[in-house]
């Protein structure tokens, strides 16, 4: 249990996906404006990365592994993932429709987060057990939300102040990811510290 | 041949990937901690975009419209695993020091991006161009990337002491925020030389943004506003 707390709370608080491994940067800059939309983005986010972990990790190990096909993970996974995005489109749109209003347009943009991709390669690369992943899938999903969401407030902000007109946009957006990013940096031994 | 020059500039220049279109943060921001590993992902993924840009080029008029962006990902996935395997063969330090950002060149929103915008509607020529002229592009702009932050937050440049009596390195520069932080600035910077007002955030300047859905998040933006 211990460990899972620590797998956890270090996959959101001090290696997050966004602020210290730039996984996902792209929709972090691109869908951070309001905090709906931040919101509903990263919910998505967290569902793709816990199944496509669940989906992802048997097949590696069941199936890739005993065969000696560990290189072609990169093709699988992708391939896995794309389909099972588009899965999820077609069962929410018949099954759940208010959900697929509030997550349909973020969905097709997962596949190419590079983050989802990220978090079952590296759930792999670490050793985890099946648990452990998803644990760790989880905690990236939510490290991911609270990225998002803290920054779609911080950007509602930048965009109302008068700034030098080389910085508008995308400079001073970079340049407060950077202070975010500072702030996270905070947590680094924190989490270690809290089980001793 | 002149329009081909201008196909191959286009990449390197007018429209750099990164500092210009502003795609493929991720790789952009994660490895350029010094200038090197810049080059080297910078040249995987000029490799892998030559290779799925003349691929897709050949293969546009068999893949039916409605599977290509699997069928795109699948090959660009293929080329990431050769480039994969080259690396870790012969240059084992640089393959330890990309590490999963090199698989991570699968998802780089500028394949996908060419293979969509260019590659699929181009001969295998010009496509091929493209491919070279954006991998370069790209290069190029983490090529910057990494020497400033190599510069400034070890004090070195490609591994050689610079700055060893002039100051102390600036940990801070290394870091994930120092990446955000010189970007941010080095963007600042063009828009300041080429007059131009920065482009507003990635996905949006994407020209794939119509085919994976970002166009329906920017319309529900501007309707909610």
């Amino acid at each position: 249990m211990k460990e899972m707390m620590v797998i956890l709370l270090s996959a959101i608080l001090v290696d997050n996906f966004v602020l210290s491994k730039f996984m996902g940067v792209c929709p972090f800059l691109g869908v951070s404006k309001k905090v709906d939309s931040a919101f509903g983005m990263s919910l998505a986010v967290i569902f793709v990365m816990l199944m496509a972990t669940a989906v992802t990790y048997p097949i590696y190990t069941l199936l890739l592994a005993p065969y000696g096909l560990e290189y072609l993970r990169i093709v699988v996974f992708i391939l896995i993932i794309a389909l099972f995005v588009q899965l999820v489109e077609i069962v929410l749109k018949r099954f759940i429709p208010s959900l697929y209003k509030a997550l349909g347009v973020y969905l097709p943009l997962i596949t190419t987060n590079c983050a989802v991709l990220g978090v079952t390669l590296l759930n792999i690369d670490d050793g985890y057990t099946f648990s452990q992943s998803l644990v760790s899938a989880l905690g990236g999903g939510l490290g991911f939300m609270l990225a998002l969401i803290l920054f779609a407030g911080i950007r509602q902000k930048i965009d109302s102040s008068e700034l030098p007109n080389a910085f508008k946009g995308m400079p001073a957006t970079l340049v407060a990811a950077s202070i975010v990013s500072v702030s996270f940096g905070g947590f680094s031994g924190v989490v270690e510290g809290m089980f001793q | 041949m002149k329009g081909g020059l201008k196909v191959f500039l286009n990449g390197i220049l007018k429209e750099n990937p990164v500092l210009v279109l502003m795609l493929g943060m991720c790789p952009s921001l994660a490895i350029t901690t010094v200038a090197s590993n810049g080059i080297g992902m910078g040249l995987a993924t000029t490799f892998v975009l030559l290779g799925s840009n003349v691929v897709i080029s050949l293969v546009k008029k068999l893949i039916p419209k409605a599977v290509r962006l699997p069928s795109f990902i699948v090959i660009i996935a293929g080329f990431v695993t050769i480039i994969g395997f080259l690396m870790e063969a012969y240059l084992p330090d640089l393959y330890d020091a990309l590490g999963i950002y090199l698989s991570l060149i699968v998802v780089n929103c500028i394949i996908l991006a060419r293979a969509e915008v260019f590659a699929s509607q181009n001969s295998v020529g010009k496509s091929a161009l493209d491919g070279l002229g954006m991998g370069l592009g790209f290069t190029l702009a983490l090529f910057i990337l990494g020497s400033v932050r190599e510069l400034l937050g070890s004090g070195t440049w490609m591994g050689i002491e610079v700055t060893a009596n002039l100051f102390e390195p600036i940990r801070f520069f290394v870091t994930p925020a120092g990446g955000f932080f010189v970007f941010g600035i080095i963007i600042a910077l063009i828009g300041i030389i080429t007059k131009r007002e920065p482009k507003k955030a990635g996905c949006q300047n994407c020209p794939s943004a119509e085919s994976c859905g970002m166009a329906g998040v920017n319309k529900t933006e501007k309707e909610g506003a």
